[in-house]
């Protein structure tokens, strides 16, 4: 991609780089990841989308104002904005190098994701516990889908975060690693936008509703 | 006490196997016993010969691990080729049914039967057969068109394809373990949904195209980091050729519409394993969304198979005709047009949900509009031909029956695109002979073109003319017979998936048909007694020049077929048709100055993990719970395991460089000689 082309007039035209190095690996996967994020985004919106038709389809059942506790989703949803600033810090430290501070800030998002994701399996028990099961009524099923969609995400971001801390732990923050990082760094940010998204659509939303 | 030990054995049977038992082979049906026999007596002979010869340490070392995009690539149109045989036994037998069942006789096919045959049909013919082949068709040539040594991310294209061949394996297993969806090829609830559809077929459904639409969107995201990243120096994105233009667009679609398919299969295997009520008829849940979320991938869908033979067409009638392509900027645009309107057409497929006049005018008119980047296209491949010194080889005969019989099916269409005239012909036979028309006629056709054209360029020697002349006028007469008919009766008013018939006066338009399905049978027999005689040939087929049709872009500039690294110097890019530019303005060959190149390591990741994802996907539909425990829990361990292992790429050695391309100077030279 770096060679020079020749384009002087005159002069016989160049049809191959002679002297060219290695590329880098890793060139396409920002892009790449990014291209998932975006599949992955749709698949969102179609939840969403879902959520939109189904949402007040209560079957006589309970509806929004009967189940969310907005103070329960207030604290959960700043559990995961607070791991989003740590995981922020994680990525400054990594890029002055710092090892140890890097697995610390890494391990206190870890940490508020769990926190982020037992409120919310305390919440499915709570509304399943009161007859609100999933199976109850349409916008129950499209609500457990959103939102334990999101959870799930969130698990295996909190599995990758853990393999992440292994990897950087034997194998120190090398191009690699760092590369990963990155990458886990732009999903965990991006679960964060999906959840402004639930919290507004979904909880703020369904309690004016 | 031995009851109690019984009740154990049974919760115990039930957790190991599910609700698999020996009830679910199909013992009791003679037409299957005999498929299954033969099959069986086929992969026995198929396993005892690779073992007699030794081939399946070769099979594995430099085929089932491979990352080379052009291995891949063939191994992508062989699960094509393969799948298309079985998707085509079912036609068969279609045709053969509905040609019997009048005057009071029930055909050959029970009706639980039939309507499996007709769904596993149409999902084998569009994710296992098309799908297949195009993929494979952009993994091989988009790299060697860019001037790339391979894709972006390797091993996740090995991946990709054996989730494919997953998915593929599945719906195989359901023609004898269990059965298939009786429901259509898209599964419409309610009827797919557990009230209606209790048994395992609709879980093989869900889980085929589950496990094989993973493998899809994450090739898809290859190829577009593949082609906006690792273009060769000069080629800006006016100089792609147009097959990497269309493989772009396609690949966009790709990923811009699995994950609509996933997420709404995801709905109704909740509504089937959960008890969900997304598309129920009750408690609030909402059938017709699923007809319209399936749909919004489905419509692009049918660009995504239909845009890279548009590629397919450019690069041959340019090639054939000896000239550039004509229009080759509106080609692009008219490509990008096609991409963006592909989403928003998708209601046409069900004007009849009575979405009103207005939605209606809407879609039918944005339908209608998608017709003119279409047609703009065929009149730049007639301009292309115009004054052109056409030679009349395999791929531009192939080509030119597209262009008369794709014209056709765009037209009824049109017609079908106007929702007045949907609400008469909607679910008709019509319907099916226009999409017939333009999927056959279209991608069909396109992929035999592509097949004819780039086989030398993958295995070194042309395809035999002769078998291949055979093979086209058995099948583009074969095709008219067998749809022709079908475009009458849907006229008349017949309705697609019918099993039996009443008016004995149809009975002539469905034997015609069927003598058609047997004309295109006999097409496809050629195409494989083509490719046996070629290979038996081979040494009389020979390329030697990597530059059999005198064509015009950078995959012909290497050897047939290519090394390993595909280019010894990354190209250098000047002009559209970059080799064409080359071999006018003087290129030589570079001899030497020869050095390491750099390329990923080979692995066999990729398919142990697709194997634990469609055991995983087999455990699911026969609610075999501790068994998918396992295979996810292995699933996980696995991809985690894999991302321990950070040495991906070696060098191939610049002495094996150097003998590389020694062979072929020689080969070059022996052909100036004589």
């Amino acid at each position: 991609m770096s060679a020079p082309i020749q384009t002087i007039s005159g002069a016989a035209p160049v049809f191959y780089v002679v002297d060219e190095h290695d590329h880098p690996p890793g060139g396409s996967t920002m892009l790449g990841f990014w291209l998932y994020l975006m599949s992955d985004c749709l698949i969102f919106a179609m939840l969403f989308a879902t959520f939109g038709v189904l949402g007040t389809s209560y079957a006589a059942g309970p509806g929004p104002k009967d189940l969310f506790d907005l103070k329960l989703v207030a604290i959960n949803t700043a559990m995961l904005l607070f791991s989003s600033i740590t995981y922020g810090f994680a990525m400054l430290e990594m890029m002055k190098g710092r090892v140890k501070s890097t697995q610390m800030w890494l391990a206190i998002t870890g940490l508020f994701g769990l926190a982020f994701l037992c409120i919310e399996l305390y919440e499915f028990h709570h509304m399943i516990h009161e007859g609100a099961g999933p199976w109850r009524s349409a916008f129950l099923s499209s609500f457990f889908t959103l939102v334990g969609t999101h959870g799930l995400h969130v698990t295996f971001g909190i599995i990758w975060l853990v393999t992440l801390m292994v990897q950087v732990a034997k194998f120190g923050l090398i191009e690699a690693n760092q590369r990963r990082l990155m990458c886990l760094s732009m999903f965990w940010h991006f679960l964060d936008v999906v959840w402004i998204g639930v919290f507004t659509f979904v909880y703020l939303m369904g309690v004016l509703r | 006490m031995s009851d109690t030990a019984a009740l154990a054995n049974t919760g115990l049977a039930k957790l190991i196997f599910g609700r698999l038992s020996f009830e679910s082979l199909p013992f009791h049906e003679p037409i299957l016993i005999a498929t299954f026999a033969g099959v069986c007596l086929g992969g026995l002979a198929l396993v005892a010969g690779l073992t007699y010869f030794r081939l399946w340490g070769y099979l594995w070392k430099e085929w089932f691990t491979s990352v080379d995009h052009k291995k891949i690539g063939i191994m992508y149109m062989v699960l094509g080729l393969v799948m298309f045989l079985r998707g085509f036994a079912d036609a068969l037998m279609m045709r053969a049914q509905q040609a019997m069942a009048f005057n009071g006789s029930e055909g050959f096919l029970p009706a639980h039967h039939y309507d499996q045959v007709f769904t596993a049909h149409g999902v084998i013919m569009i994710f296992f057969v098309a799908m297949p082949f195009v993929t494979g068709l952009m993994n091989y040539i988009v790299p060697l068109q860019i001037g790339a040594r391979d894709v972006s991310f390797p091993f996740l294209n090995n991946f990709s394809f054996w989730m494919t061949t997953g998915g593929a394996i599945l719906v195989m297993i359901s023609l004898f373990v269990g059965e298939f969806a009786k429901t259509g090829w898209l599964a419409y609830p309610p009827l797919s949904n557990l009230g209606y559809s209790p048994d395992v077929g609709v879980d093989y459904y869900i889980w085929a195209l589950q496990v094989a639409g993973v493998g899809t969107t994450l090739s898809g995201i290859n190829l577009i980091a593949t082609i906006v990243k690792m273009r060769c120096p000069g080629m800006t994105m006016m100089k792609m050729p147009v097959f990497t233009w269309t493989s772009l667009c396609t690949n966009v679609l790709i990923v811009a519409s699995f994950p609509v398919l996933t997420a709404c299969l995801v709905l109704l295997s909740l509504d089937r394993y959960v008890g969900t009520n997304f598309f129920t008829n009750d408690l609030g849940g909402n059938p017709m969304m699923y007809v319209n979320l399936i749909w919004i991938w489905g419509h692009p869908e049918v660009y995504i198979l239909v845009l890279p033979v548009f590629g397919v067409f450019s690069e041959v009638t340019s090639t054939f005709s000896g000239k550039k392509l004509f229009g080759y900027t509106s080609m692009v645009y008219a490509t990008i047009v096609i991409t963006i309107l592909s989403y928003l057409v998708w209601l046409h497929h069900f004007f009849t949900m009575g979405s009103g006049a207005s939605v209606n005018s809407f879609f039918g008119i944005t339908t209608m509009i998608i017709s003119i980047p279409t047609g703009a296209k065929i009149f730049n491949w007639l301009f292309t031909m115009y004054r052109g010194r056409i030679r009349f080889e395999l791929p531009m005969m192939w080509t030119i029956a597209f262009m008369l019989t794709f014209v056709i099916g765009g037209m009824t269409g049109v017609l079908l695109a106007v929702p007045p005239a949907d609400f008469v012909l909607h679910n008709s036979l019509f319907l099916i002979a226009h999409f017939h028309n333009v999927i056959i006629g279209g991608v069909v056709f396109g992929v035999f073109a592509a097949i004819n054209f780039w086989f030398p360029k993958a295995f070194g020697f042309k395809l035999n003319r002769f078998w291949g002349l055979v093979s086209f006028w058995c099948w583009v007469p074969g095709f008219w017979l067998a749809f022709a008919p079908l475009y009458v009766l849907g006229l008349m008013g017949v309705t697609r998936r019918l099993r039996v018939f009443d008016d004995p006066s149809l009975q002539i338009w469905f034997v015609l048909a069927a003598l058609g399905a047997l004309l295109i049978a006999a097409g496809i027999g050629a195409l494989l007694v083509q490719i046996a005689y070629s290979i038996w040939k081979r040494n009389e087929l020979r390329d030697t020049t990597g530059d059999p049709w005198n064509a015009r872009t950078l995959e012909w500039a290497t050897s047939s077929p290519p090394p390993d690294y595909n280019f010894a110097f990354t190209p250098v890019v000047h002009d559209n048709d970059a080799w064409y530019d080359m071999k006018s303005r003087g290129y030589q060959r570079p001899l030497q100055g020869f050095k390491p190149i750099h390329m990923p390591k080979n692995t066999g990741a990729g398919i142990i993990l697709s194997a634990f994802a469609t055991a995983l996907g087999f455990a699911l539909i026969w609610y075999m719970w501790l068994f998918a425990a396992v295979c996810f829990t292995a699933l996980v361990a696995g991809a985690i395991y894999h991302t321990f292992n950070y040495k991906r790429d070696f060098h191939i050695p610049v002495d094996q460089v150097i003998n590389t391309e020694a062979e072929r100077t020689k080969l070059l030279s022996a052909q100036v000689v004589s």
